[in-house]
C-alpha cells in the first residue's frame, strides 16, 4: 500500500528527466495513491449534475454517455466563446518550457505530464486537432496529421484528462514564471468542468459540494452540531482564560457576518484557529462594543464547487450575500482560509453581486475604510486584525507564544490570487518574537502549494500529496534546521490539515498553526484569569514546571 | 532519429530547394518573387487580424490576474504597484516590462534535487532561457527595422543611424551587422534547447520545430547574399520597390538564392497568424496580465453571467426548523 511508503524511497523515485520519445505515445496508468476515489452517485445527483451513477476509475468501463465525445466537443466550443483566457492559453504557448520545473507535483514526482505544459498540452492537442486551421490544412497532407501535434478524443486521452487534471492543485505558481501568463490553473479549471459534464468528478470534491449545498457546509454539520462544537470550544476557552466568549448566531442586526471555512471547527489544528476568532471576537464586544455573528447556513467558507464548474461555484458561493442580506449586517468578514479567499476576491462580486445592500466596510474601531474591499464589503481577517494592532486597540502578550519558532507558508490563492502577503506577516510579528522566513524562492508569490489543495485532500491519493508536498516540506526543513523552526503559520483550512500530514511524514517536530491561534494566545481577554497553558492545552512558557509538580 | 525535429528541417530544406531550383531551373521568379509574397502578405494580415478578433470575441467573465506582490490593502502596507497593480497605469507599465522586457521569463528558475543526506532542493536564478529570447527578438527586430531600407526611397534618418549602430564593429567588407549575427546565434542556441534539454526536447512538437528551422534559414540565406554570394543590391532594391508600389519588376541578374530567402519569408508570413507565432498578439490580451487586481474594490461584469438554482435559506429553515428550535437558534418562522 502507499500509505507505507517510506520518505526515503519516495524520494528515490524522483527522477526529472524525462524519457525520450513522444509524450501522446506514453499511455496513462492509473495508479493507486496518486487519484482519488471516484464522486458518490448521490452526491453528484443533489445538485443536478450530469451522468450520476456509481463508477470505479480503474475499471475500464466509466459508464459515460453514449455521445460523450460529442459534449466534451461543445463543451470545449462553448467555454471557448466564454472564456478568452482558455481560447488565448490554447493558442499561444511556445513550449518553452519555463513553467517544468516549477510545479510542486513535477517536482515531487518526476512525472513529465505533471509539467504544466504538458497538462496543458494533454487539452490542447485535442484543441488543436478539433478546433484549428493549422490541423485542417496539414491533414490534407499524407502523413501530416502528425506534425500538428493533435490528436482525437479517445477513452484513453480522456482517462489521462481525469488522472492528470486531479493532479494540479491550480496553485498557480507556473502563472508566475510564464511569460504570457498562462495559467495552468485556467486550463484544469476548464479541463474539470469538461469532466463534470461526463460525471467524472472525484468523491472529495463532490460529497463537500452536495453537503455544502443542503446543510450550509462541507463537512454536513447540520445547526444544532455546528452550534454545539463552538460551545465546545467556549468551554474550552472558559477553562483555559476563565472568560465566556459566547459566541452569536444568526443574529439579525448584527454588524458583522463572519464566515469561515468548516474545517475551522471540525478539524485540528484549525479548531484553534476557530477559539482565537471567538476570543477576538469577545474582546472586541467587551471592549469595543463590536457586534459578530456567525452563520449556520452560511456555515461554510471553502467551496468545492470552484474545483468543480464555475457554475456550482456561483450556486454554493450565492449563501454568503443571500445570509448578510437576510440577517441586514453592514458588512461580511471572513477567517483564514485559501481558495475561499481567490472566490471571494475575484469573483464572488461578479457572480453574486452587486452587493448594495451592504455598507462600504469600515473598521468601526479603527475608523478604517477598507478601500480595497469596498465593492464586494467583504474583509480579510488578517487585513482586519492588522488594522486593530496597528491602531494599538488589541493588548497582547507576545510572550505567550515565546516557545513558538515561526516561519510563515503563503497559501497559492492568497498570495497568486490576491496578493495578501504582508498583512499576515504583520500580525505573526505583533504576537511572536521569533520569525524566520523560508528561502524568497519558496515563499510570497513563488510559494509552493502544500500538495493538497484544490479538493485533493483526500486519503487514498496520499502519495501524490506526499509527492506534491515536497518542495513545501523541504524549505520548511531547511528552516527548522537552520533556525529550529517548530511552528508553521498558515491562513488556510486545507493548509492546517494538509501541511500537518506533511509535517508529520518529511519534517517531524514542526507544527502547523493557523495565524489567529497565536492572536488567541497572546490576546488578553478583559477580566480573564492568569493562564497557564495556550490554546492546545500545552503549558506556557515559563509555566512547564508548575504543570510537572 | 527524432521525427519532431527531422521532418521539419526537410521542409525547410524543400523550401528552399523549391524556390531555388524553381528559378534557376525553371524561371519562376515572377512566381516566387511576385505571385507568393502578395499571397503571403494577404494570408498574414487577414490571419492576424482574424485571429484577434477571435480572442476578443470571447468574453472575459472575471478579473482574475495573477497576482505576484503585495496587494493593495491598508495604506500602510506597501503595495507593488507594477506586479500587483490595481489601476489602469499599473497594468500598463506591467504590461509594457511584459511586452518589451519579458520580466516573467526574468524570474526564471532552475530546480535542483540533491539526492544526499540532505535531500534538498534548490532553486537557481536561470537567466539563460531569458538572454536567449531577449537577444532572438530584439536581433529579429533590428534585422526586420534594417529591411526597411528596401521598402522606403528616401530611405529615413533614423535607419541610416540604426545601420550605423547596428554596424558599429566595423568588421569585414560589406560591415558586419551584429543583429544578424545575434538572431541566427540565439535561434541556433533556441534549438539546442529544445534538442538536447530532455524536458524541452519532451515537451516540443514539429511545430515548435519548423518556425526555428524556417528563421535560421532565412537569416543563413540573407547573411549568405550579404557576404559571400554579394547579391545584386541595386536589383533588390529595384524588385522591393516595385513590390511595395504595386509595380512589380523582375529585375535580371538577382539570383536563385534571393528568390529562396523571399519565398522563406513569405512561408514564414503566411505560417505566422496559424501557429504558436501568435503568442506576439496573444499576450497583449492575456486576462492573467493585462487586467488590475482590484476585484473587491471595482465590481467586474461578466456578460454571459446567468442565474443559477440556489438553495434558499427558508429551504433550509424548513429542512432543519426543529432541530434549530431545540438548539436555541433564532427561526424565521416558527413551526
Amino acid at each position: 500500500m502507499s500509505e507505507e511508503l517510506k520518505p526515503d524511497e519516495l524520494l528515490d523515485r524522483i527522477d526529472h528527466t524525462p524519457a525520450s520519445g513522444n509524450w501522446m505515445d506514453a499511455p496513462v496508468h492509473i495508479r493507486p495513491g496518486m487519484y482519488c476515489y471516484a464522486a458518490k452517485a448521490e452526491s453528484v445527483q443533489t445538485l443536478g449534475l450530469p451522468n450520476a451513477r456509481t463508477w470505479n476509475p480503474i475499471e475500464d468501463d466509466w459508464k459515460l454517455p453514449e455521445n460523450w465525445q460529442e459534449i466534451i466537443h461543445n463543451g470545449i466550443k462553448e467555454r471557448l466563446e466564454r472564456f478568452r483566457t482558455f481560447k488565448v492559453f490554447m493558442d499561444i504557448c511556445v513550449r518553452c518550457g519555463a513553467c517544468a520545473d516549477k510545479c510542486h507535483f513535477f517536482l515531487g514526482t518526476g512525472d513529465p505530464k505533471n509539467m504544466p505544459v504538458l497538462r496543458a498540452e494533454l487539452l490542447r492537442s485535442v484543441y488543436r486537432n478539433d478546433f484549428t486551421k493549422a490541423a485542417k490544412i496539414l491533414k490534407m497532407i499524407p502523413g501530416g496529421e502528425k506534425l500538428s501535434g493533435g490528436r482525437p478524443m479517445t477513452l484513453d486521452v480522456l482517462k489521462e484528462w481525469w488522472y492528470y487534471f486531479f493532479q494540479c492543485t491550480e496553485c498557480r505558481r507556473c502563472s508566475v514564471f510564464c511569460p504570457y501568463g498562462i495559467d495552468t490553473a485556467e486550463i484544469t479549471i476548464m479541463g474539470r468542468e469538461l469532466l463534470n459534464l461526463l460525471g467524472l468528478n472525484i468523491d472529495w470534491i463532490a460529497t463537500p459540494v452536495s453537503n455544502c449545498y443542503q446543510t450550509g457546509n462541507h463537512l454536513g454539520i447540520q445547526p444544532h452540531a455546528f452550534k454545539e462544537m463552538l460551545e465546545f470550544f467556549t468551554d474550552d476557552i472558559e477553562e483555559i482564560t476563565g472568560v465566556n466568549v459566547e459566541p452569536q448566531f444568526n443574529k439579525k442586526g448584527a454588524d458583522i457576518l463572519f464566515i469561515t471555512p468548516s474545517g475551522d471547527v471540525f478539524a485540528d489544528p484549525g479548531t484553534y484557529t476557530c477559539q482565537g476568532y471567538l476570543i477576538l471576537f469577545k474582546y472586541l464586544k467587551d471592549k469595543y462594543g463590536l457586534d459578530v455573528t456567525w452563520s449556520t447556513y452560511a456555515s461554510e467558507g471553502g467551496n468545492f464547487g470552484f474545483f468543480t464548474s464555475h457554475e456550482t461555484m456561483k450556486r454554493l458561493n450565492a449563501k454568503m450575500y443571500a445570509e448578510a442580506r437576510r440577517l441586514g449586517v453592514k458588512w461580511i468578514l471572513g477567517g483564514e482560509c485559501g481558495h475561499m479567499w481567490r472566490v471571494i476576491h475575484q469573483y464572488m462580486d461578479t457572480m453574486n453581486g452587486p452587493a448594495d445592500f451592504l455598507e462600504e466596510p469600515v473598521n468601526p474601531i479603527t475608523g478604517t475604510k477598507f478601500e480595497n474591499a469596498k465593492s464586494t464589503k467583504m474583509v480579510h481577517i488578517t487585513e482586519f486584525t492588522a488594522d486593530l494592532i496597528r491602531h494599538g486597540k488589541l493588548e497582547l502578550d507576545k510572550s505567550r507564544n515565546a516557545n513558538r519558532i515561526m516561519t510563515y507558508h503563503d497559501s497559492c490563492n492568497t498570495s497568486r490570487g490576491m496578493g495578501l502577503l504582508d498583512e499576515p506577516r504583520y500580525v505573526i510579528q505583533n504576537v511572536c518574537d521569533n520569525f524566520f522566513e523560508m528561502p524568497p524562492n519558496t515563499i510570497r508569490e513563488q510559494t509552493f502549494c502544500c500538495g493538497s489543495g484544490s479538493g485533493l485532500n483526500a486519503g487514498e491519493n496520499i502519495e501524490l500529496r506526499m509527492a506534491g508536498g515536497l518542495p513545501r516540506a523541504n524549505a520548511v526543513k531547511y528552516v527548522h534546521e537552520k533556525f529550529g523552526v517548530n511552528t508553521l503559520g498558515t491562513i488556510c483550512a486545507i493548509d492546517r490539515a494538509a501541511l500537518s500530514t506533511l509535517m508529520e511524514y518529511w519534517v517531524p517536530g514542526v507544527t502547523v498553526s493557523g495565524i489567529h491561534e497565536l492572536v488567541g494566545n497572546a490576546l488578553i481577554l478583559p477580566g480573564e484569569k492568569e493562564r497557564e497553558t495556550d490554546l492546545r492545552c500545552d503549558p506556557l512558557p515559563g509555566m512547564e514546571e508548575e504543570e510537572d509538580e | 532519429m527524432n521525427q519532431k525535429y527531422m521532418l521539419p528541417l526537410a521542409g525547410v530544406f524543400l523550401l528552399f530547394l523549391l524556390a531555388y531550383a524553381g528559378v534557376e531551373g525553371a524561371g519562376l521568379e515572377w512566381f516566387f518573387g511576385i505571385v507568393i509574397p502578395y499571397l503571403a502578405v494577404i494570408a498574414f494580415i487577414w490571419g492576424f487580424v482574424t485571429r484577434v478578433i477571435g480572442w476578443a470575441n470571447s468574453a472575459v467573465p472575471f478579473r482574475i490576474p495573477t497576482t505576484c506582490g503585495q496587494q493593495k490593502s491598508l495604506p500602510w502596507i506597501k503595495q507593488n504597484r507594477i506586479d500587483n497593480p490595481d489601476t489602469a497605469l499599473g497594468v500598463f507599465i506591467r504590461m509594457l516590462f511584459e511586452i518589451f522586457l519579458f520580466r516573467s521569463l526574468f524570474r526564471n528558475t532552475k530546480a535542483a534535487f540533491n539526492t544526499d543526506e540532505n535531500n534538498k532542493l534548490t532553486y537557481s536564478w536561470e537567466i539563460f532561457l531569458w538572454l536567449g529570447a531577449l537577444a532572438f527578438h530584439y536581433g529579429f527586430l533590428v534585422v526586420i527595422l534594417r529591411h526597411l531600407r528596401f521598402f522606403l526611397e528616401p530611405v529615413p534618418a533614423f535607419l541610416t543611424f540604426l545601420e550605423y549602430v547596428d554596424g558599429i564593429v566595423q568588421i569585414g567588407l560589406p560591415g558586419v551587422f551584429i543583429s544578424g549575427i545575434v538572431l541566427l546565434g540565439a535561434a541556433l542556441f533556441l534549438l539546442a534547447r529544445r534538442i538536447f534539454d530532455a524536458k524541452v526536447s519532451y515537451i516540443s512538437l514539429a511545430a515548435d520545430y519548423f518556425p526555428l528551422f524556417l528563421i535560421i534559414g532565412i537569416a543563413a540565406t540573407g547573411i549568405a547574399m550579404r557576404y559571400f554570394t554579394k547579391v545584386d543590391i541595386t536589383g533588390v532594391k529595384e524588385f522591393t520597390m516595385g513590390l511595395v508600389t504595386f509595380n512589380p519588376v523582375i529585375p535580371p541578374g538577382v539570383g536563385g538564392l534571393f528568390y529562396a530567402h523571399v519565398f522563406m519569408v513569405s512561408v514564414l508570413f503566411a505560417y505566422f497568424p496559424m501557429s504558436k507565432l501568435m503568442h506576439a498578439g496573444g499576450i497583449f490580451l492575456s486576462p492573467t496580465r493585462n487586467m488590475a487586481n482590484n476585484t473587491r474594490a471595482k465590481r467586474h461584469i461578466n456578460p454571459w453571467n446567468y442565474a443559477v438554482d440556489i438553495h434558499t435559506y427558508e429551504q433550509y429553515e424548513d429542512h432543519f426548523r426543529e432541530k434549530m428550535i431545540e438548539a436555541g437558534l433564532p427561526v424565521d418562522k416558527e413551526a
